[in-house]
């Protein structure tokens, strides 16, 4: 594996890929011109887009770092696979536990919505608040 | 460090060894029995048990990719908080983001992009030999985290200045000579006239609630309960009537003396702070294992340990900082640049 012809006659290792200087500069002005570009669409409005289009730059970004600064592109492709692969467990956690997240909210909520608690609060004196609030498991 | 020493003296021996990644260095030499020389290896980069360089190589950058993989993973079940805490409390996230500082938190990422340049091109100047390069890069990579760490030092001790903090220290006024959790609690308990609110020894995780939660929905309270002057806050001060709360597209506006003045301060903004701490924290945390990581790369470059043969420290530790900048490169946009 991963014997390049080396045309400039530089010493080379037997082992791995000597990344070319340009590629590595790339990539770090690459990298710093989408935060330039991320920052700068934080002071622009557009409504419910803001978050994909910061998260679409930041994997971007994260590709670039990972294909050349960490050689993934003329490296092993298992390598590729366990990076890609520890983010798609990631995600499916993400979708599983956002899934359970409001799964239950119409039992909690509507049973004791907010308003609810705080007129009770407001309206007995005395009651006990650690009573109200241990209704609502402390949520909200 | 046994392993470090052992490393400096195997080529002598010339027999193989490893570069820092082989836990079974030593089993190696205990083999006397066996005559190294007998398996035909003369490299003296060659650990014992592998057949050839491009193995060995590949069993190390396999290792520390399956380690990068259960950083994925750790980072991840923060990164799966952060998320059901911004679905939950979506205006929390974005009335707190404005207290982070954009600048500065865009300043670091370039800090950390410009550190993983350099940490590239110090694995690159391994493999081709050149000692002073490399050497330079890793101190600069170094320098980098220091960097890093010496902005979120000011960047951390603002916050705890001006109590930006988790859990109830939040809800204490800053600034305040009794800045502590009784100050706060007997700050919020005075009724103003008329009331009808009755705090009964409220315990310190209460107070939140007691404090933020008529100024959310105050309509929800009859009027005679809210008093002449309104609900009494945290600060003390009346809260402002329902009407008076700046319109949802005035949050850009600047924010008045702390936030437990700003009436358009959501409840459970001390949620976003917890998320804050702890995933850039722990990414602190990580900042700091890569100074030492880099460090002992740097001490090894110094010495010697480092060429063409023999790069395989210098490119597994470059990884690992590879990592720590690309959880950042996710760091900053969720923290610094909600909308």
């Amino acid at each position: 594996m991963a014997h390049h012809a080396h045309p400039h006659g530089e010493a080379h290792p037997e082992v791995g890929h000597v990344v070319p200087v340009k590629y590595l500069v790339g990539a770090g002005a690459a990298l710093l011109f989408l935060t330039v570009i991320t920052v700068a669409t934080h002071y622009v409005d557009m409504g419910e887009a803001n978050l994909p289009v910061a998260l679409a730059i930041a994997m971007v970004k994260a590709t670039v770092v990972a294909l050349i600064f960490m050689h993934l592109r003329w490296d092993r492709p298992f390598n590729l696979l366990v990076l890609v692969g520890s983010g798609i467990f990631v995600l499916l956690m993400l979708a599983f536990a956002g899934m359970d997240v409001n799964q239950y909210e119409a039992t909690i909520f509507d049973g004791n919505p907010t308003q609810v608690n705080q007129t009770l609060q407001a309206n007995a004196p005395g009651a006990p608040l650690a009573q109200v609030k241990s209704t609502n498991g402390g949520a909200n | 460090m046994t392993q470090i020493a052992h490393d400096h003296h195997a080529p002598a021996h010339g027999h193989g060894h490893s570069h820092g990644h082989d836990a079974h260095g030593h089993d190696a030499h205990g083999h006397g029995a066996h005559g190294h020389d007998g398996h035909g290896h003369h490299d003296p980069h060659l650990a014992h048990h592998f057949d050839s360089l491009a193995q060995q190589f590949d069993s190390a950058k396999l290792g520390i990719w399956l380690f990068l993989a259960t950083e994925v993973l750790f980072f991840g079940g923060l990164f799966v908080a952060y998320a059901i805490l911004r679905m939950r409390f979506p205006e929390v996230f974005s009335f707190a983001s404005h207290y982070l500082d954009t600048i500065m938190g865009g300043i670091n990422t370039c800090v950390l992009i410009i550190s993983s340049l350099t940490m590239a091109l110090a694995v690159r100047y391994a493999q081709t030999d050149n000692r002073k390069g490399l050497i330079t890069c890793l101190v600069l990579t170094f320098l980098g985290a220091v960097g890093f760490l010496v902005i979120k030092y000011f960047e951390y001790t603002h916050k705890f200045h001006d109590n930006l903090v988790w859990g109830p220290s939040f809800y204490v006024p800053p600034h305040s000579a009794e800045g502590d959790l009784e100050g706060a609690v007997l700050k919020t308990a005075p009724a103003p006239p008329g009331a009808a609110i009755t705090v009964v020894n409220p315990a310190p995780w209460q107070v939140p609630d007691l404090a933020r939660k008529p100024a959310v929905d105050a309509s929800a309270v009859k009027a005679a309960a809210m008093g002449p002057s309104g609900v009494a806050r945290a600060n003390g001060t009346p809260a402002p009537a329902p009407a008076a709360e700046p319109a949802p597209d005035a949050k850009d506006q600047a924010h008045p003396g702390t936030h437990l003045e700003d009436a358009s301060m959501p409840p459970n903004t001390h949620l976003f702070f917890a998320i804050y701490y702890a995933m850039t924290g722990l990414h602190g945390i990580h900042v700091v294992a890569g100074m030492g990581i880099l460090a002992w790369l740097t001490w090894r470059a110094v010495r010697g340990d480092f060429s063409s043969k023999n790069f395989t420290a210098v490119d597994t530790g470059g990884l690992y900082w590879h990592i720590v900048d690309l959880i950042w490169i996710f760091l900053f946009p969720l923290f610094y640049l909600i909308h």
